[in-house]
């Protein structure tokens, strides 16, 4: 019964180290495929739209990365809880190497927003209700990071970092339902699984650049946490043995 | 099958150009810079990793004579 598959055993840096180094290509080369299909049905092949013209394929990033935003702080808030309630080792250094990706996604749909929203409102920014809580999600993102950066003992700076996470973890049902609960500016949603309001290969080439953006945090968050997991574990034996290999040119 | 008549007529994105470019460009950059940063940041923690175990391992050889 030893020799059972067993989930669990990556929960382990040791046994994660390896099995993430050898999912980075792969999550990297689905992301380039999937963001050039994407790209390719989105800016050459989806036609104009009949409301707002060209300017329409801003959202072809804007949505992935909005998505991408909450996406990751709910995966941080979930390691969080997990970190918290079990003392987990693995789960701080999965919120550490998340953090920065999510805040850089977080900008980017802030940033694609005010070019959308200078053509089209007119104006760069308004204090709208989704457009605010985007805003306050990006510094609960730097405040995490400056937070967990600012308190010299990692396990500490899990701990207080992972609070954080949680208490924040409040605004991601405010940023989602912001447009139906008030009477803003910002429109809603235009996906919908049953009804789209938008053309076959507008839908498509957005999926296909969701899919990039998350295949892309993925490859990145993965790359990221093994650095992490060296630098924190790097009083052990597979460390030791690691670091080894690495100058060999027999990294795994 | 291609939306688009010429060249100029896709850069031009309908009058959109700047915002759509502008949008575009800035997230082709973060998205090349920042695996970048991480696997220049990998390099440097790796090789102040191996400094470190070298150092320490001296050390312990000294005390162990």
């Amino acid at each position: 019964m030893t020799d059972r598959f067993n989930l669990y055993r990556f929960a382990s840096p040791a046994a994660f180290y390896p099995l993430a180094g050898a999912m980075i290509p792969w999550f990297a080369a689905v992301a380039v495929v999937f963001g050039l299909a994407g790209l390719w049905l989105g800016m050459l092949v989806a036609p104009t739209d009949f409301q707002q013209g060209e300017g329409y394929r801003i959202i072809f990033i804007h949505v992935p990365a909005s998505w991408m935003s909450m996406f990751i702080y709910l995966v941080m808030a979930f390691w969080a809880a997990i970190g918290l309630a079990f003392n987990t080792r693995l789960s701080g250094m999965m919120a550490q190497a998340l953090a920065p990706t999510g805040a850089l996604m977080a900008f980017l749909s802030l940033w694609t927003g005010a070019l959308w929203g200078k053509p089209m409102w007119g104006t760069w920014w308004v204090w709208d209700a989704r457009l605010t809580s985007e805003l306050i999600l990006l510094f609960l993102y730097i405040g995490y990071l400056a937070l967990t950066a600012a308190i010299d003992d990692p396990r500490r700076a899990d701990k207080a970092g992972g609070l954080l996470l949680l208490v924040g973890v409040v605004n991601i049902p405010i940023i989602y339902f912001s447009v139906k609960w008030w009477n803003t500016l910002h429109q809603g949603s235009s996906v919908n699984l049953t009804k789209s309001a938008m053309a076959e290969t507008m839908l498509w080439g957005m999926l296909l650049m969701a899919m990039s953006f998350w295949m892309y945090s993925i490859a990145v968050a993965f790359m990221r946490v093994r650095t992490i997991m060296l630098e924190r574990e790097r009083h052990t034996d597979w460390v030791r043995a690691e670091l080894a290999n690495i100058g060999a040119g027999d990294e795994r | 099958m291609i939306h688009w008549n010429s060249f100029s007529d896709f850069l031009a994105m309908g009058g959109y150009g700047l915002y759509v470019w502008g949008s575009f460009g800035v997230t082709a950059l973060i998205m090349a810079i920042e695996p970048i940063m991480v696997a220049r940041n990998r390099k440097i923690t790796v090789a102040r990793l191996k400094r470190q175990l070298r150092a320490e391992s001296r050390a312990g050889n000294r005390n162990t004579e």
